[in-house]
């Protein structure tokens, strides 16, 4: 017996195809190398840039904590107001966008809209809405809240597309109203997940609130944009510690929500 | 009989006292910051009231997009932005797999190199790519490489925390037959942990990728090359027709690369 399994060789057949395709994409890879224009020497002053940075960076200079505590403050309400109304303007259009729910005329306008609300970064949204409604914390809000119309709206569709129709069917043969099916039928089928996903937009808004003051719509990221200008890089330090402590603090308090909700 | 048989007076719960405790501690603690954000956050009332008129305007000004732009200046830069996220990938992908394994608790037995390892990654996941650039843009000078680092930079922590969990979710048994068969660590790894997590490694890889080729859009804001460049320069000319133009480009390769990504997923996996 033992001899027997000793006998089977496994060979690796060669895969051409497979082949061909890594061959493929490492001339891509060298010819877009060529793009970035790197030169030995280019990248030997960048080192001695680097260290000479790095040596600005720290100590961190935590003076001005006033002005940091605020950026954060800002940050933290963007990303708190961003999410709600996001988990509030995605809950009906992915009840639309389900195709098990409604008919195909319904849906694909409700996909429409997630996929251009997905397609661009946060960032150029919250340009856009700065030129609209001005600087200020409300440009970064509506921003961050389109970007999670699109996240949510995909993820939400999909979880209630995976639900089991019986319920629905059950409820919906007491003759009860569409309103009613969705609450009794759908959502407590749904409802863990999207606790979920909703705590893991919050997280992902943390983040990203915390970069659209770059562009002008308030929170932190404009404090952090403005000291890089002016070579402030050792205030640059603490506004990045500070990020840093405040999106892993947000992490393991969403960490616990999802605990509770076991989701 | 009867008498034993007389049902007790219980009422079903669904939730445990402590569960619906928590629940509600999580409900007040939302409402109460829902509530604290409104009251503090700065909003000029003018503004809103403004924005409809604003926002007609703003449309008024995209329309017709500037289509002559294109191949003039977007196409080069919307390659170019695809080249930072490809490379920066690459180059993220091959930075993140030592900390990947470093960080999962079953191949690294040492606790103070997991730690060390999650440390890294817990940085370069909260450090954003614009914030990279920044960075970057000051120690290389402006350009496609201060993209390209970015981009490896913080794709750094999501490949390898999403990679270290794949590890730390494989069977032991491979593993431990190999060793037991005497297989030096390289081994250990090439043929007991790599056949088991090779799918999820793709499937994060292209996950990834996907991320980025949004992420490498936006770093020309701050003048690390690409796509965002053009937008930007667009926008302090007011020129809003190409600034249309641009969105509509940046539109046709997000959702061309999803639907990439989407198609080769189901090919490989």
């Amino acid at each position: 017996m033992a001899s027997d399994a000793l006998t089977v060789v496994p060979v690796r057949r060669a895969n051409w195809p497979v082949r061909i395709a890594w061959l493929l994409f490492a001339v891509y890879f060298a010819y877009a190398l060529t793009h970035l224009q790197v030169t030995p020497a280019r990248f030997i002053t960048g080192l001695e840039h680097g260290q000479k940075f790095l040596s600005k960076l720290f100590p961190p200079d935590f003076h001005r904590w006033e002005l940091l505590t605020k950026g954060l403050r800002e940050s933290l309400e963007i990303a708190i107001l961003a999410s709600v109304l996001g988990v509030l303007i995605s809950l009906p259009v992915s009840v639309l966008g389900a195709r098990n729910l409604m008919p195909a005329w319904v849906t694909w306008p409700a996909r429409v809209v997630m996929i251009i609300c997905r397609s661009f970064h946060p960032v150029i949204i919250a340009i856009l809405f700065v030129k609209a409604v001005g600087f200020g914390a409300l440009a970064g809000i509506l921003a961050l809240t389109v970007a999670a119309v699109g996240f949510l709206g995909k993820l939400f569709t999909e979880a209630i597309e995976e639900i089991s129709l019986k319920q629905v069917e059950a409820i919906r043969a007491t003759g009860a109203p569409f309103m009613s099916v969705i609450a009794f039928g759908v959502l407590p089928q749904v409802f863990s997940r999207f606790v979920g996903f909703a705590s893991y937009e919050l997280d992902s808004n943390l983040r990203n609130s915390t970069l659209v003051g770059i562009v002008g719509a308030g929170g932190i990221g404009g404090t952090l944009f403005a000291a890089f200008q002016r070579f402030d890089y050792d205030f640059v330090c603490a506004i990045i510690i500070a990020i840093i402590v405040m999106i892993v603090a947000g992490e393991l308090l969403t960490n616990a929500v999802k605990k509770v909700f076991r989701a | 009989m009867s008498a034993a048989a007389e049902p007790v007076a219980r009422e079903w719960q669904r939730y445990s006292c402590g569960e619906r405790i928590a629940r509600f501690v999580v409900y007040l603690t939302l409402v109460a910051a829902v509530v604290l954000s409104v009251r503090s956050v700065e909003v000029i009332p003018e503004f809103i009231l403004d924005a409809p008129e604003q926002v007609a305007d703003l449309l008024k000004r995209m329309w017709p997009p500037d289509a002559a732009s294109y191949p003039q200046e977007i196409h080069q830069a919307l390659l170019d932005s695809m080249h930072i996220a490809t490379v920066g990938t690459v180059l993220g992908v091959l930075m993140a797999l030592p900390f990947g394994f470093l960080a999962a608790r079953n191949v690294t037995p040492w606790p103070w190199l997991n730690w060390m390892a999650r440390l890294v990654l817990i940085a370069t996941r909260s450090v954003n790519t614009l914030v990279f650039a920044l960075f970057f843009v000051a120690v290389f000078g402006p350009g496609a490489l201060a993209g390209t680092l970015a981009i490896a930079f913080h794709s750094i922590g999501f490949i390898g925390r999403l990679f270290s969990e794949a590890l730390e979710n494989t069977s032991p048994g491979p593993i431990e037959a190999l060793r037991a068969a005497g297989a030096p660590g390289v081994s250990v790894i090439s043929f007991g942990y790599w056949p088991q997590v090779v799918p999820a490694f793709w499937s994060l890889v292209l996950f990834r990728w996907d991320i980025n080729v949004r992420e490498s859009i936006v770093l020309g804001l701050v003048g690390a090359g690409g796509v965002g460049m053009v937008l930007d320069n667009a926008m302090n000319l007011f020129l809003w027709g190409r600034v249309a133009m641009v969105l509509i480009a940046i539109l046709a390769v997000v959702v061309l690369a999803e639907v990439a990504v989407t198609y080769i997923r189901k090919k490989i996996l």
